[in-house]
């Protein structure tokens, strides 16, 4: 009987205040789908680190007039070295063989390529992808070493543009999310007001403090959980229009976002926006108008 | 016991001692501002006091944990000069308000409400809005909504300030009645016809202090 109650109240507190009630959730929209996609970003990064790092090597290229002397001390202290995971030396031929691979759709740049003008290298894994520095310092120096190339500082530039855009977005969610606030704020403040005579009236009689509270706390709890739910359904929208559709080449490069990540934003974000808004009614009614 | 309000240059009430025993009919009187409204805002714990203590049915509830003024407020009934009726709702749903709010089933309200407004005198009106009932019609129902809870206690602010004087009598002769059932009645006014009339126990303050306390007393 009780809980008829306060939900019943609850509506009628909504729907009394339609268009606040519209702009609460759609600001709530706006903010938690922002909230979701950096936290899909965030994951996206982190899944595509360790998939791009286990694969990525440093590679030592050698200069053509190396000797077979030079090049075997090299591999030798590769192999004693503690850093190094692993070592595969690439001779010319096979590096030709990889190119051709690689650029098998441009018959004209295989064509313009001599076997022979690709440097020969030693492609090297790391124990810690991240110690590329001592590596450098270690073999830049040696006789018979051309260059060492760190493939993962190329990655590294797409992870800070991804990074960035996550950083936006948060900020994005940020300012989004102190207007949402607000607005509960002023509509619990508006839905109290019009309720107050009711309210004296619970004072005065003995209605507990939470009979009284819970049906605006409940009505910004409903906006959240409905806000959370729609910015679910964009998150949903921009996987397939976006990353599956418009940008699906990218995704070649980028790892594909996996379902599973995109329906874990609905209970986080559901989560989020529920205790917040909560939090905010509750404050708002204890500090600023003493339900 | 001592109240001053925040920004007042002196204390509303100042070191008031008063005691009421169960089942009592006091009348508070004074002129405006002398602190009578003052005392039951304190018994309502709207208000705390700044020195002193506030004992209402054996609890002291000048240090009171908040969360557990609401159960003791229901020990209480209340009834203010401007009735304070919900006007969407009608002289029955006004009455059941009060119990559906404290947790009471509709059964409860559905046996309880018609014998309060029978007992108020409301019989037959009990679906009429307070803007169809006159002002001592509507003060009735403020009296059954609280009365309707059995409190120890009836608290009325100037019950008769908005009413003629016959109307305010009929109000009288109502709290008389419940009185009679047992409740302590604690009332504030400035109506002198009605304390004269009454000549129940008449406590008179002025300036914060109690001038006169008189078993059977007139407004004087």
């Amino acid at each position: 009987m009780r809980a008829k109650y306060v939900l019943a109240e609850m509506l009628v507190g909504l729907w009394r205040n339609v268009t606040m009630t519209i702009a609460m959730i759609i600001t709530m929209i706006v903010s938690l789908s922002m909230l979701g996609a950096s936290l899909l970003m965030y994951m996206q990064v982190d899944e595509m680190k360790g998939h791009y790092y286990e694969q990525v090597e440093v590679s030592i290229y050698l200069e053509k007039s190396i000797g077979d002397a030079e090049r075997s001390a090299i591999k030798s202290q590769l192999d004693a070295d503690p850093l190094v995971k692993n070592v595969i030396w690439e001779t010319k031929e096979m590096a030709y063989e990889n190119f051709k691979e690689q650029f098998r759709d441009a018959p004209d740049l295989v064509n313009a390529i001599g076997a022979d003008e690709l440097p020969e290298s030693f492609r090297v894994a790391l124990e810690n992808p991240q110690e590329f520095d001592k590596i450098n310092a270690a073999y830049a120096g040696l006789p018979g070493v051309d260059t060492v190339v760190d493939q993962q500082k190329l990655l590294q530039k797409i992870f800070d543009i991804l990074g960035s855009i996550q950083n936006l977005s948060l900020v994005v969610a940020g300012a989004m999310g102190i207007a949402a606030l607000l607005l509960v704020a002023n509509t619990i403040q508006v839905a109290a007001y019009s309720k107050r005579r009711e309210v004296a009236v619970m004072k005065l009689v003995g209605a507990s403090n939470w009979f009284i509270q819970a049906p605006f706390v409940l009505e910004a709890v409903f906006a959240a959980v409905l806000g959370s739910i729609l910015a679910w359904v964009m998150l949903v929208v921009g996987k397939i229009v976006l990353i599956d559709g418009k940008l699906a080449a990218l995704t070649d490069l980028l790892l594909p976002v996996s379902w599973g990540n995109i329906n874990l934003m609905l209970p986080i974000l559901a989560g989020i926006g529920a205790v917040v808004s909560a939090v905010t009614a509750w404050v708002t009614l204890r500090f600023y108008i003493r339900v | 016991m001592t109240k001053t309000y925040p920004k007042a240059s002196r204390p509303s009430l100042d070191d008031v001692s008063v005691s009421i025993e169960k089942g009592d009919f006091v009348f508070f009187i004074g002129p405006s501002g002398s602190g009578k409204s003052s005392i039951v805002k304190l018994m309502l714990h709207e208000i705390k006091p700044n020195k002193g203590k506030v004992i209402v049915n054996g609890k002291e509830i000048s240090s009171m944990r908040g969360w557990k003024i609401p159960s003791f407020r229901r020990s209480i009934g209340c009834v203010f000069q401007d009735f304070r009726l919900l006007p969407n709702k009608t002289a029955y749903e006004n009455v059941a308000f009060a119990l559906e709010v404290i947790g009471k089933s509709k059964a409860v309200a559905r046996r309880v409400v018609p014998e309060v407004l029978e007992l108020v005198g409301l019989g037959g009106k009990e679906h009429r809005y307070p803007h169809e009932l006159s002002g001592g019609e509507q003060q009735r129902v403020a009296v059954a909504r609280a009365f309707v809870n059995r409190p120890l206690i009836l608290l009325a602010d100037e019950p008769t300030g908005n009413l003629d004087p016959d109307t305010s009598i009929e109000i009288m002769r109502l709290l008389d009645r419940i009185n009679r059932t047992g409740t302590t009645v604690v009332m504030v006014t400035h109506d002198s016809n009605i304390v004269n009339q009454m000549r129940r126990r008449v406590i008179e303050i002025e300036g914060g202090r109690i001038v006169r306390d008189q078993a059977r007393g007139v407004y004087g």
